[in-house]
């Protein structure tokens, strides 16, 4: 294991006395792996006069779904496609069977609907907890002196002794918490994660008395919580740490497709939601078109032909090609940058006033901050974004499980089409997901997932703007390039979730500057 | 490894029994506990996977994860996580050191948990953690290097266990399982299997224990999938709930109908696990009582051998 052992063990600066000139000039960061993310992720900064000047962000595992779904059954896409992410499998299983209904031409009954819903609520709830706790949170305090918590990066941690202690222990009742709420998605979803019972025209669960009762005692549970604990924790965090509503804004255009169906229209583009879609562009509020959606890769690494929409989209790698360094996609809207997740979701709701409650916990929020409302696209903006969508969404859980109803239908009988095209549009906990489906011979002909984290991690597109998580951290200060803390803050905020979204890896780029961390 | 073993595990229990009272020892007493304790590092290497075992191996109950990864597992047992690419506070190169440096430390003394396929399609550049000079260190490389020097190596989940889906038809990435890839690589490090898609919480915790406690499980406590006896040698089919149902012809037809789910696909004859009985979730549910068929996610072979997932195989 000499290649292991010299990666180690090397002097991990290579500067050489012939390259005087890089010391004031260019530094190259790179953070590999990123850790505490969903999969397998790679940040590399370049940096001159401490300033973050480009970055790139990249997946380092390629797993290859396309190929697999491709002569399936129809039907086992919605358990294939759930097994892209352990920590978001419902959001695909959603995007899945609501791309298969569309397909079928077929619509859930109020109870499988419904029940879907309960299940995003519940997976929603663990994840934005397992996120702000397991994964962003000990960037800003340190844990206990013993492994996992160490090693760790000497950043700037601020909170006094007092608040680190209770976030330390809020870290581990959180652990608790997020198995609850998997709880309550396995009382509808069979187990978790990877749930059994959603199908293409609903669920297969059938509801029983028991099942809405114990459902609404656990909820109860993750309510207290999120209600005294967690956006308690992240307003405070958002107080010690205040440059981080200003740092790491991003690209300022904002695309969510909505979450939680309240009705049972087949035109999901008019589907009344309870988060609604529509996007953010340039601070003005606009529908969203799906067939504006294209898919550029000028720099990944595929072949032509480029700017195509996803239900024609092609998946063909070429880890050689010329000038590409990523093997995500990048995804635009009518050639424009997005940025998805739950502050897109919730700049939308808020803009289009659809439930008066985000707009007043959002403007209260603000004002126990005293600021803006553009100190919301910032690091401390999405997190706080997070935890204002989960408040809203475990508030409005009992009603969707007091709306379950016995003995009614949770599945409407499906038929597969000999040949037929289905969009399902739908919201991940980090942003908008949309799968395309292509049957022909009553097969899978083609697949493709659009997942947040294409959005947000993706490269430069054909017109060279960089992605969203790029234009973040360009322009970031970098203090320590041993300790680059800040830019690992950044890319956390955005809560990246790499298995969904990657497909990767490559050999050698020859960066001849500095590499370090 | 063991910190030090300066005093036997009886005594230890008696002195921990003891605790309360011994006031005056106590600076000596927490001298003992301390030495009494056996660490057991464990590196925990994410390959070709979705993180959904770790997902839901920290849905632990009894013990909590606070209990597994804090604290002793077991009296005088300690398991410490070093590295864990979800969960660990370092990240970069901070945290690939800390798995390079336990595997050297305690070599042949350490655990080795496996989550996810190996890809091994062009030396292995499908999947990769870390770099060196500008290039990427592949997984495979570190399955090698791990997985040789481990005391026992865990395949947590299908994926790890047997290819799972990365390894599904058409294999993109020719992606295999652990023990697969030891033999490829010719390491002779034990393996033990924890599959389904993904692994229980009880099964992997269980394995865990089972090792601490009684060493490591004999040939005859594995089936021929490496799995252990103990939670995978009845079928799910032969403890279902369902089975009244099939007694009495009475089948689930579409999603949604009462009745037993074989025309739907229910791979429960051919997937030994024991779902049935231990449930899902802090036993709140499991897939067939959800209405939904088994879909064979322990099984070496899962998902192809069980595809079309809803058809009567």
């Amino acid at each position: 294991m000499d290649v292991l052992k010299r990666a180690f063990l090397m002097n991990i600066h290579p500067y050489s006395k012939g390259d005087e000139k890089m010391e004031t000039l260019q530094q190259t960061i790179s953070i590999d792996p990123m850790t505490r993310i969903e999969g397998h992720l790679k940040i590399e900064a370049t940096v001159e006069n401490k300033k973050v000047i480009e970055a790139k962000s990249e997946g380092t595992l390629y797993r290859g779904f396309e190929q697999i779904l491709i002569g399936r059954e129809p039907l086992d896409a919605v358990q294939i496609t759930q097994r892209f992410c352990g920590v978001c499998p419902t959001p695909h299983a959603i995007a899945s069977a609501q791309a298969l209904d569309d397909a079928f031409s077929i619509t859930p009954p109020d109870n499988g609907r419904i029940i879907r819903n309960i299940m995003q609520g519940s997976n929603s709830i663990q994840s934005h907890v397992l996120h702000f706790y397991h994964l962003a949170s000990l960037d800003y305090f340190h844990g206990p002196e013993i492994p996992p918590f160490i090693p760790r990066y000497e950043a700037d941690y601020r909170v006094p002794k007092a608040v680190q202690e209770s976030l330390t222990n809020h870290y581990i009742q959180a652990y608790q918490i997020r198995l609850k709420a998997h709880e309550l998605c396995a009382i509808w979803s069979g187990k978790m994660p990877h749930m059994a019972s959603i199908v293409p025209g609903g669920v297969t669960i059938r509801p029983r008395i028991d099942n809405i009762t114990t459902s609404l005692w656990r909820l109860k549970e993750l309510t207290d919580f999120i209600d005294n604990v967690y956006l308690p924790d992240v307003i405070m965090l958002a107080q010690i740490y205040r440059d981080y509503l200003q740092i790491g804004s991003g690209c300022g255009n904002y695309l969510a497709y909505g979450q939680f169906d309240l009705e049972a229209n087949p035109d999901v583009t008019k589907r009344k939601r309870l988060l609604p879609m529509g996007r953010i562009e340039g601070g003005k509020l606009e529908n969203v078109d799906p067939q504006k959606i294209r898919e550029d890769i000028k720099y990944s690494r595929y072949e032509p032909p480029s700017q195509t929409h996803p239900s024609r989209s092609k998946t063909i790698p070429n880890p050689q090609k010329p000038q590409s360094y990523s093997w995500l996609k990048a995804p635009r809207y009518d050639g424009k940058v997005y940025e998805v997740g739950p502050l897109a979701r919730m700049k939308v709701a808020y803009a289009i006033q659809s439930n008066t409650k985000i707009n007043q916990l959002i403007d209260q929020t603000l004002k126990d901050l005293q600021v803006e409302s553009d100190a919301l696209c910032s690091v401390m903006g999405r997190h706080l974004a997070r935890a204002i969508e989960c408040k809203i969404v475990a508030d409005e859980m009992s009603q969707m499980i007091l709306q379950v109803k016995l003995d009614e239908p949770v599945c409407t009988p499906h038929k597969i089409p000999d040949s037929s095209e289905g969009m399902g549009l739908w919201g991940a906990a980090r942003g908008a997901l949309g799968h395309w489906i292509d049957i022909k011979n009553s097969k899978i002909n083609s697949y493709q997932a659009v997942v947040p984290t294409t959005w947000n991690a993706s490269p430069k597109d054909d017109k060279d703007q960089p992605g969203p998580i790029e234009q973040a951290l360009i322009g970031c200060t970098v203090e320590d390039n041993d300790n680059p803390f800040t830019l690992a803050r950044i890319v956390r905020s955005f809560d990246p979730c790499l298995a969904c979204a990657v497909h990767l890896l490559e050999a050698g780029k020859s960066v001849r500057k500095f590499r370090i961390v | 490894m063991s910190v030090k073993n300066s005093i036997s595990r009886r005594e230890f229990l008696q002195w921990a029994v003891a605790a309360p009272v011994s006031v005056t020892f106590l600076p000596r007493l927490a001298r003992a506990l301390q030495e009494a304790i056996k660490k057991y590092p464990i590196i925990w290497l994410q390959t070709s996977t979705c993180s959904g075992c770790s997902v839901s191996v920290i849905n632990t109950i009894h013990p909590s994860i606070k209990n597994v990864i804090l604290e002793q597992v077991l009296p005088g047992h300690q398991l410490v996580l070093t590295y864990h690419g979800t969960l660990m506070a370092a990240t970069g190169k901070l945290s690939t050191k800390a798995a390079h440096e336990a595997a050297q430390k305690y070599q042949g003394k350490y655990i080795l948990v496996v989550e996810g396929a190996i890809p091994t399609k062009g030396d292995g550049h499908y999947g990769s953690i870390g770099e060196e000079d500008g290039k990427p260190i592949s997984m495979l490389k570190w399955i090698d290097f791990l997985g040789r020097n481990a005391m026992v190596t865990l395949a947590v989940g299908t994926c790890a266990a047997y290819g799972g889906l990365p390894a599904a038809s058409p294999n993109p990435s020719q992606s295999k399982g652990v023990s697969e890839v030891y033999e490829m690589l010719n390491i002779s490090t034990a393996v033990i299997n924890i599959p389904g898609c993904p692994s229980h919480p009880d099964w992997f915790i269980g394995t865990v224990a089972k090792i601490l406690l009684y060493g490591m499980p004999t040939p005859d406590e594995l089936d021929e999938f490496g799995r252990l006896n103990l939670f995978f040698s009845r079928t799910v089919h032969n403890r279902c709930v369902n089975r009244d149902y099939l007694d009495d012809g009475i089948m689930a037809e579409k999603f949604g109908d009462e009745g037993c789910l074989l025309e739907l696909g229910c791979k429960g004859p051919f997937t030994r696990a024991d779902c049935p009985i231990r449930l899902w979730n802090g036993s709140v549910n499991w897939c067939i009582n959800a209405g939904a068929p088994c879909i064979g996610c322990t099984e070496k072979g899962f998902p192809d051998e069980h595809s079309p997932i809803f058809q009567r195989r």
